[in-house]
């Protein structure tokens, strides 16, 4: 399954992922915390300069990811520009650029497997109370496996739909769909007993 | 056990695969998708628990960074977005909803699925949309509630939707529906 992870190797892709998760939480909490423009001009183009670092791949498929916010820094910007403060709109579109733009980074500069490690670690304090984190890894495992499975039947729904219909494929054909997936919950639900069980 | 987290896991991928129904964009760039569909036949067929259960599965494999949401989105920085307070009512607006259609046995599947659906799958789920929305762009509640407003006649649709899918489920795998198990 493809996951976001930039296949641009970068420094921060060999940080550990807890530390630049614990890093994202904290940087998020000073931005949302102050009020200046000038702070949020700086840490903005301090965002940018790291998209840059990597080369130009990386920063075009970063930047991609940024410019889907247009709908709301438009909304914002003539909010304000309206209502005369400016200044104000700025601060709130370059916190939301910024915000967003740390969290694609350690996005993109972490494994999935990186990820679920620091899962599985923040999780472990759980086990010592008798809770089954097992259960939790092997749903992660089956949903990454049958997300692709499920899009692939309801890709063929659609098509068995076309084939009979020149209407196109509806939300007619969520109902069979449903019946599918829990066909297959039910099917591995088998499977897993027969291999043990959790 | 094995049931249960088979069916969550295939519930929490389903809200992955009907964010690929083609969707169709309103103004402000939140798409209108099947996606939140999912949430609320989380709720209705799963019920309270195991239906909130397969939402925070589902969005912690968005968080660690699976394009699951519609438009293949992903990662940490849709947790920050305006749209945040979505995600974050998703597991709350299926714990609702399941748990109407537990508690309300008295009237039709399909009226008390889709009453269930519009309470918890729009009123709890706009509540934390709103709020969310408000804090993000700085905009006051009264504000956030009519730019959101625009999306509530798609949602009201899926409502139905989720009513009618629910019962025709429960006839065609009576043993699937927990939240009338």
């Amino acid at each position: 399954m493809i996951s976001l992870t930039s296949p641009v190797e970068t420094w921060a892709h060999r940080w550990p992922a807890g530390l630049k998760l614990g890093s994202l939480c904290l940087a998020t909490v000073v931005l949302f915390s102050q009020e200046s423009l000038s702070f949020h001009a700086l840490v903005f183009a301090a965002c940018l300069v790291l998209y840059c670092l990597p080369g130009a791949r990386f920063f075009t498929s970063g930047m991609k990811r940024l410019v889907a916010l247009w709908p709301f820094v438009g909304l914002v910007l003539i909010w304000h520009v309206v209502i005369g403060a400016q200044v104000e709109g700025l601060i709130v579109t370059l916190r939301l650029l910024s915000a967003v733009a740390m969290a694609n980074l350690v996005t993109m500069t972490t494994k999935l497997s990186q990820m679920i490690d620091v899962i599985r670690w923040l999780s472990a304090p759980l086990r010592a109370f008798g809770l089954n984190t097992r259960a939790l890894e092997i749903g992660i495992a089956l949903v990454v496996r049958f997300t692709p499975a499920l899009i692939d039947k309801g890709g063929q729904l659609a098509q068995s739909w076309s084939a009979r219909s020149h209407k196109k494929p509806s939300w007619r054909i969520v109902m069979p769909f449903t019946v599918l997936a829990i066909d297959d919950a039910e099917h591995v639900a088998d499977a897993l007993k027969a291999r043990g069980g959790l | 056990m094995e049931r249960n987290l088979a069916l969550i896991a295939l519930f929490a991928a389903l809200i992955a695969a009907l964010g690929l129904i083609p969707k169709f964009t309103l103004a402000f760039g939140i798409p209108i998708t099947a996606q939140s569909l999912g949430v609320m036949l989380c709720g209705t067929v799963l019920g309270s628990k195991r239906g909130a259960l397969a939402v925070l599965l589902f969005l912690l494999l968005v968080a660690l960074g699976l394009p699951l949401l519609a438009g293949g989105r992903g990662g940490l920085g849709l947790f920050v977005s305006p749209t945040a307070g979505f995600l974050i009512g998703f597991p709350v607006a299926a714990f609702v909803t399941g748990l109407i259609v537990e508690k309300w046995r008295t009237a039709p599947l399909p009226l008390v699925a889709g009453v269930a659906s519009v309470v918890g799958g729009i009123i709890v789920l706009y509540v934390f949309g709103i709020i969310g929305f408000a804090i993000v762009m700085e905009k006051s509640i009264v504000e956030s509630t009519l730019v959101m407003g625009a999306f509530l006649p798609g949602d009201g649709i899926k409502a139905v939707l989720a009513g009618f899918i629910t019962a025709a489920l429960a006839k065609a795998r009576p043993k699937s529906v927990l939240s009338r198990a």
